[in-house]
């Protein structure tokens, strides 16, 4: 690829093909100062790619079969990870309160205690992740997003600032909200128990939110205060004698999702699942989400390099790869039955058609 | 048809009059102005009234003949009381004089200079003289800005620009809490960027001007405080102080002249600083003031002078001075900025310093222009702004939408809450930050506003101009348009024109000067009917002329003339032939009627000296060198005598009269006391005035002869004047003599007066004869236009010459060729123009039809096209011009491939290039070296002034200047190509990145209930369009070349892409824009579907889009790079690395809420692997369009790019010669 043609006379041997001796001799920079010279003049060596046929085509074949095996890869470990998705938010509701969802779940006094039973389909190495995963819930709402105040959260010396948690900031007279804001204070309440053959299934909540959080964002100093004290409860309540920084489930809640269904980790649990094995979970389905129709799930999924389980990706590596392989096999095709040399001088508008303009 | 600015043209040619009684009796007493001889004064004194009469009259002639600028002679009345009030307004004031030659008609009109307008300037006298006046100092300030005005200053000139406004407008609405949308740092962060780049810019420049003020202010003249000579700063110089100035010191403010080296108190001044004019120019000393000398008498007196003003050419004052009062004019003023040459030191008193000064008042900016891409451009820019509202009304649609289905929820949705439950009230919950479902929606619509801004590209404008700024540094410095000669590099006076150079149709060129060199060089000469010619051409010699002794010194002409061997005889043989009477009669005229001055300049040998004739018609100067290589050398001229040389023989003759040279007589005449007393007046001119003032019944074969000489000269391409005299009888000359005297001394009108007198003696002449004097075409014109022409670009040419000269050099310079039709347009009334306007049509259609035919029935088409050429004079053109019949010229010129305006005067020039530029949107070029170019520069798209002979006011008025009319083709079809490709890629990458931006912020507010939350951080958002890719565009802009000068210059053909706007036009704009959404749809929805139903946060999703779409826009910029050079993978690659640090860093600030997010999703594979496929999936479709286009409908720059790089072209290099054009001239 390199440049011929121009390169080669602006570059060395000028003296020869320089048609300008004078002119260069003008030029305030000697000789010794090429490329101030060859600047001025925009006659830069450069290289000057150009599509050719053969670049077109290895450029596609490289893609395609680069792509492909990226695809069958991923697709692979997305097959392999084992998922249990449960829909539980209309199954929790006692037939009872079918019709009137909201009272229900507003309602201190009614037993919110809800098991469902799922059996694992194929075998489940651990660590198995446990999720929830809320859909229609806007964590990414304008007026939610906004709701919280950092420096709230970090530090005891911020506790004050709270003029962005509007309209979570102030328990009335009794001070400042920690934590504040509108994120926070809806914070998740579904609990989950889970057992299998009567044998409790251990589920680990420590380390499911990010270190960074944990050690940067969140205090150590910082512990909760009037918290859900207000005339409307949203969600859980937290303990005050335990600091923000090891309130894992809402350092987790306060990384706000991206979009409006989204999974939050709750806990793992570190021991593999047979195939076929019933798991019992005993669900506190506390969290009101009937008011806005957002659905709950329970999640548990083991893991894969790619993440979890989605095809999507790929679906797409094999499907960008075929599309390549194919304008690479159309473009040989092309290029066999309708041959055309390149850059001939021939083909240019006024070769073609002198009388034309 | 009016000038933009004003023409600076000397006064006594366009001197509008009024007729009005002059003032005499003010003046009446005073010697006349000395430009003339010093006779006595008593004669005049009782002739003034008898002779002013018939001057009024003529007044009334003149005015009345000079429709053409009635605009100007109109305003100027009105102007110029103007003038001395607002005179003194500094810079702002040089456009406002902009309608005519204004203050010329004040000084001209030599009325009392009323005491409230004047300036009183106590000679010597500096604490009187400005103890009253607050004049200025003479320091001088170009810079426009101080440390304290620059900011408020340059400020309000950025808001000028209203894209500017719409930003502010935004980041303004981004402070109000409702509508905060960014943070209030970041959303100011963009126009503050663009502010501030913008204002460094300027700060650079202006720092540049202050130190050029500093070193200007810091100069020394030597002035005269307490009785001796000191030597001061400028800055320092006080008006009233007495200067003295020495030989080739610069003027450092204007002066008026009291004393010189020269015993008749004559300085010479080189004014090429102000006007460009590189010949000497005489200035007089009062007689009166001749003889002080301040050390040892006091110097003391009154000028009383008109306010400053721009008129370089006139002045008028008077002094008191030892109880008389002396009238003053610009002869006697020396300007700030000239040279004095030739005079070891001359005195002179200060009048104007400082920025009140002529040439600082005449420091006019850069015209500014508008390119006609950034005009089309602006239409983009309102279907962006409507793709704009149009996003915001659908999201505010939206959101309307889903506040009103969800409007009973919204009181306890967690992540709305509309009440306020934490302090309840009495009466209920209160609504928190909600105004109402209308409000909301409005809202909600300035808010979008606020997030999609950059829809409109702000930064574009600061990359338009930066991308400008480098183009012009590269047509600057670049060696092709370098003129050796007069050592001048090209000049890019306008900078927003740079890419019209690209997508110029019309070329409009002044001949003399612009395609000729304006050097002179005689030829041959019909004497008494005799042609002295061709023939023996072979047998012409090169002679420099007789050798002179002068005080034992050897003076010999500068330049060598080509000499006819048998008139060479003719000159030696003496004068007692017949023949040769006539012929030292002829040369004599030569030799005298001039106004030239010999100058003598030193050679390696100390005994041999070079005649340098100074003078300010190259004509002139070619005549006086003939002359001389004949044997009459002029050596010395004063106002009163010349000497001659003539054969070895010194002759002195008196100058008792010397009419010079004006538009309108196209005549000049001298009249000479021989030494036998006799009288005598040559006369010499263009051969149109010169037949009609031609005694018809004398010598009638003789005057029969020389017509059609000079018919053949003109054929010749060369320009001819007729020489004739007459000798005057006592009576005659008495008579002739009074009326001068009167009409030099006249104080009104005095132009119009000696014209007068002037015809009344150059009558009955006796023709002499005629000479021939070549105009030599510049180095490479007929290769510049036949490029030009292989361009398709239309040359035309629009010059003062004859018909038959303007043919002439018309083939000579290739414009014409043997096989072209031509069609002469050559009427003297409106219906015979209209007929053969009709004619030339009809014929045209003919062509056309028949070649088409030709075509049609597969004939070698090359030979089948025959060109048109249409030849019309300038009498037509006044006819055809502002009437119905334009609109006929205009059908017929556009069929032509070449036309040629003859004998065209400058406003016509300008209302030629109006006929085109009304009627297409092609845009036109015009290029000349005159002051009767002017016009025309300034009336067409892109003017270009050539730094040639005829002074600087065309490079004044020009966008672009250079050396040379051939270095015209680079700047067209080199820069100006590169240019426009470069600039229409930018704008619509511009337009592309930004709106893929825009799109995938968009997409994700479908997905936050519209509320406009956005995942890309706003400092990210705010970034963007700055650091993250905004470089690599301008490096592109500033470096790509889509082919090589060599290509370009061979196929000129390839200009036709800016012609035919193939780089930017709606259709490509919209296939853009289409590329655009499918490349937001890649980057946006591809990571939706990956991180679908996962834990993934905003801000991580955040940063996959955001590096995904930079990546993709700086890939998508790099697929369409053509020459990379390291500059180029600096910036591609360095843009993307900075990206990703700027995402790092601010990920890993704690206090903003994506912290540590790119760390997290970074780990990740699928980060990776969506990254990976977004690139790949987003660019394949512009990849196969750009591969399918290339390969199966390639535009000629593909191919030629390809045959450039595959050396299909060097094969050819044998058959097909390089383009000579492209070398410099070399001599």
């Amino acid at each position: 690829m390199a440049a011929r043609g121009e390169t080669s006379s602006a570059g060395g041997n000028d003296a020869a093909q320089d048609p300008f001796p004078s002119a260069q001799k003008m030029s305030k920079r000697p000789k010794s100062k090429q490329l101030g010279f060859q600047f001025t003049q925009q006659e830069l060596p450069a290289c000057k790619p150009i599509l050719t046929p053969g670049w077109v085509i290895t450029a596609f074949i490289l893609v395609g079969v680069v792509f492909i095996p990226i695809g069958l890869a991923s697709l692979l470990a997305s097959k392999r990870v084992v998922e249990i998705v449960d829909r539980y938010d209309e199954d929790c509701i006692p037939q009872s309160f079918k019709n009137k969802t909201l009272s229900y779940i507003q309602d201190d006094k009614t037993n919110k205690t809800c098991t469902r039973s799922l059996v694992v389909p194929k075998q489940m190495k651990s660590p198995i992740y446990v999720y929830y995963q809320l859909s229609n819930f806007y964590q990414n709402h304008r007026r939610y997003v906004k709701s919280r105040s950092d420096e709230q959260l970090r530090s005891k010396d911020g506790e004050r600032k709270t003029n962005t948690c509007e309209p979570e900031a102030f328990a009335g007279d009794k001070g400042p909200i920690v934590p504040c804001g509108l994120i926070a204070w809806s914070l998740f309440n579904d609990t989950y128990k889970f057992s299998v053959n009567d044998t409790v299934l251990d589920v680990n909540k420590n380390n499911i939110a990010w270190d960074s959080d944990r050690k940067h964002k969140f205090g150590s100093d910082v512990y909760p205060k009037n918290f859900q004290s207000g005339g409307l409860i949203g969600g859980a309540t937290l303990d005050s004698s335990i600091p923000l920084s090891e309130q894992e489930d809402l350092i987790v809640w306060m990384r706000t999702a991206a979009l409006p269904t989204f999974r939050k980790l709750y806990g793992k649990i570190e021991v593999d699942l047979e195939v076929n094995k019933t798991i019992t979970v005993t669900i506190q389905n506390n969290y009101n989400t009937y008011d806005f129709g957002g659905k709950k799930h329970l999640v548990l999924s083991t893991a894969s390099w790619i993440g979890g389980k989605n095809d999507f990706l790929g679906v797409a590596y094999l499907a960008v790869g075929g599309i390549c392989l194919f304008l690479a096999i159309a473009f040989i095709l092309v290029y066999v039955l309708v041959p055309r040399p390149l850059g001939d001088p021939s083909y240019l508008s006024w070769n073609r058609n002198p009388a034309g303009r | 048809m009016s000038a933009g600015r004003p023409l600076l043209i000397p006064s006594p040619r366009t001197t509008p009059t009024t007729p009005q009684t002059p003032s005499i009796p003010t003046f009446a007493d005073l010697p006349k102005p000395s430009s003339g001889d010093s006779k006595p004064v008593s004669t005049m004194e009782s002739n003034i009234t008898s002779d002013n009469p018939s001057g009024i009259e003529f007044h009334h002639n003149s005015s009345s003949r000079r429709s053409i600028s009635s605009h100007q002679s109109k305003t100027s009345s009105t102007n110029s009381v103007k003038e001395g009030i607002s005179a003194d307004s500094g810079s702002k004031r040089t456009r406002q004089g902009s309608h005519g030659a204004d203050s010329e008609f004040m000084s001209m009109s030599q009325r009392e200079i009323n005491e409230e307008d004047a300036r009183l300037v106590y000679i010597n006298d500096p604490d009187r003289t400005n103890e009253k006046y607050e004049f200025t100092g003479n320091s001088i300030r170009t810079a426009k800005y101080s440390i304290i005005t620059f900011l408020p200053r340059n400020l309000f000139e950025q808001f000028h620009r209203v894209a500017y406004i719409y930003f502010l407008v935004i980041a303004i609405l981004n402070q109000l809490p409702q509508l905060a949308v960014f943070g209030r740092g970041a959303s100011i962060m963009p126009l503050a960027f663009v502010l501030l780049v913008t204002a460094i810019k300027d700060a650079y420049e202006d720092w540049r001007r202050h130190r050029a003020d500093r070193i200007e202010n810091n100069r020394l003249a030597s002035i005269f405080v307490n009785g001796q000579f000191q030597q001061k700063k400028w800055k320092d110089i006080r008006v009233g102080e007495i200067i003295k100035i020495r030989a080739n010191d610069t003027l450092p403010c204007d002066m008026v002249l009291l004393s010189t080296s020269d015993p008749t108190g004559v300085a010479y001044v080189q004014t090429i600083n102000l006007d460009g004019e590189s010949n000497l120019k005489t200035r007089y000393a009062k007689q009166e003031t001749l003889s002080k000398v301040p050390e040892k008498e006091k110097i003391s007196g009154l000028i009383k002078c008109e306010k400053p003003n721009r008129n370089i050419y006139g002045f008028q004052a008077n002094m008191e001075f030892e109880g008389k009062r002396l009238s003053l004019g610009p002869s006697n003023i020396i300007l700030r900025g000239c040279e004095l040459k030739n005079t070891a030191w001359a005195l002179g008193v200060v009048v104007y310093a400082g920025r009140e000064t002529k040439a600082m008042l005449n420091n006019a900016g850069a015209p500014s222009k508008r390119s006609s891409l950034e005009t089309r451009m602006n239409l983009e820019i309102i279907v962006l702004s409507l793709f704009l509202i149009a996003l915001c009304t659908v999201v505010s649609i939206l959101a309307g939408v889903w506040l009103k289905r969800h409007k009973d929820e919204l009181n306890i949705i967690p992540f709305y809450l509309k009440k306020d439950y934490t302090d309840v009230p009495p009466d209920g919950p209160e609504d928190y930050n909600y105004y109402g479902w209308g409000m909301e929606i409005f809202l909600t619509f300035l808010m979008a506003v606020i997030v999609f801004q950059i829809m409109i590209p702000i930064s574009l404008y600061i990359s338009m101009e930066l991308v400008r700024v480098g183009q012009s540094y590269f047509m600057i410095r670049d060696k092709n348009m370098y003129d050796e000669t007069t050592n001048a590099r090209f000049q890019c006076r306008a900078l927003n024109i740079n890419e019209d150079l690209g997508q110029i149709k019309y070329v409009f060129s002044d001949k003399t000067g612009t395609l000729t060199e304006n050097k002179m060089e005689f030829q041959c000469a019909s004497i008494w009917g005799v042609d002295y010619s061709g023939g023996e051409a072979n047998s012409h010699i090169d002679v420099v002329g007789n050798p002179v002794e002068l005080d034992g010194k050897t003076l010999r002409p500068k330049m060598a003339v080509k000499v006819h061997p048998k008139l060479l005889q003719l000159t030696k043989g003496g004068k007692d032939s017949p023949e040769g009477k006539h012929v030292h009669d002829f040369f004599l005229a030569l030799a005298s009627c001039n106004t030239l001055v010999p100058f003598f300049v030193d050679t390696s040998d100390p005994v041999v000296k070079l005649i340098d004739y100074q003078g300010e018609s190259p004509d002139e100067q070619a005549l006086a060198y003939a002359a001389a290589a004949y044997g009459f050398t002029l050596i010395e001229r004063t106002s009163g005598h010349i000497v001659i040389d003539i054969q070895g023989e010194r002759q002195r003759f008196n100058v008792l009269g010397l009419h010079e040279f004006d538009s309108d007589r196209k005549r000049m005449s001298v009249i000479l006391g021989f030494p036998d007393k006799t009288v005598k007046v040559f006369v010499k001119g263009a051969d149109t005035t010169m037949f009609s003032v031609i005694d018809r019944s004398l010598e009638k074969n003789v005057i029969h002869a020389t017509e059609q000489h000079l018919h053949a000269y003109s054929c010749l391409g060369l320009r001819t004047l007729v020489v004739a005299m007459r000798e005057l009888s006592s009576s005659e000359f008495e008579q002739w003599h009074r009326a001068f005297e009167a009409a030099s001394a006249a104080l009104m009108g005095r132009a119009a007066s000696l014209r007068k007198v002037a015809s009344n003696v150059e009558n009955h002449l006796c023709v002499l004869g005629a000479s021939a004097i070549e105009d030599k075409l510049q180095q490479g014109v007929p290769e510049a236009i036949e490029s030009l022409r292989t361009a398709a670009i239309k040359v035309w040419v629009l010059t003062g010459d004859k018909q038959e000269t303007a043919i002439s050099i018309g083939y000579s310079s290739k414009l014409l060729t043997s096989n072209m039709t031509q069609i002469v347009i050559n009427s003297n009334s409106k219906q015979s123009c209209k007929k053969s306007l009709e004619d030339g049509i009809l014929m045209s259609t003919k062509l056309t039809t028949q070649s088409s035919f030709m075509n049609n029935t597969g004939g070698n088409s090359v030979a089948a096209v025959t060109s048109l050429a249409l030849i019309i004079d300038g009498t037509s053109l006044v006819y055809v011009l502002d009437s119905e019949l334009e609109e006929q010229l205009f059908k017929l010129a556009s069929k032509c491939s070449v036309v040629l305006c003859c004998r065209v005067a400058p406003l016509q020039k300008a209302g030629i290039v109006a006929l085109v530029k009304k009627r297409t949107s092609d845009l036109t070029l015009a290029i000349g070296d005159g002051a009767n170019d002017v016009s025309m520069i300034q009336m067409a798209d892109v003017g270009v002034g050539i730094t040639g002979q005829e002074g600087r006011q065309a490079v004044m008025a020009s966008d672009f200047a250079m050396g040379q009319f051939s270095f015209l083709v680079p700047l067209l079809l080199v820069h100006g190509h590169w240019n426009y490709q470069r600039m229409a890629y930018m704008i619509l990458y511009n337009f592309y990145r930004n709106a893929v931006f825009v799109f995938v912020l968009f997409w994700y507010v479908l997905f936050t209930c519209f509320t406009l939350t956005t995942a890309v951080t706003e400092w990210s958002s705010m970034l963007y369009s700055i650091i993250y890719t905004s470089f690599p565009t301008i490096v592109v802009g500033i470096l790509d070349k889509d082919l090589s000068r060599r290509t370009l210059l061979k196929f000129p053909q390839l200009y036709g892409a800016g012609q035919r706007q193939e780089s930017y036009s709606t259709k490509l704009f919209w296939l853009t824009m289409m590329d655009t959404i499918w490349q937001s749809v890649a980057i946006f929805w591809i990571p939706l579907f990956a991180y679908r139903r996962t834990t993934i946060d905003i801000s991580s999703l955040g940063d996959l889009w955001t590096i995904a779409a930079v990546v993709v826009v700086n890939l998508h910029l790099a697929m369409d790079v053509i020459r990379w050079t390291w500059v180029t993978h600096a910036a591609i690659w360095g843009s993307i690395i900075a990206t990703c640090i700027c995402v790092i860093i601010i990920d890993a600030l704690p206090f903003l809420f994506g912290y540590w997010a790119i760390f997290h999703i970074g780990k990740t594979a699928a980060f990776w692997l969506c990254l990976l496929i977004i690139v790949v999936a987003a660019l394949i479709p512009r990849f196969v369009a750009k591969v399918i286009y290339q390969y199966y409908s390639p535009c000629d720059i593909q191919i030629a790019r390809a045959a450039e790089k595959y050396g299909n072209f060097r094969e050819r290099e044998l058959e097909i010669e390089m383009n000579p054009i492209t070398e410099p001239q070399r001599r």
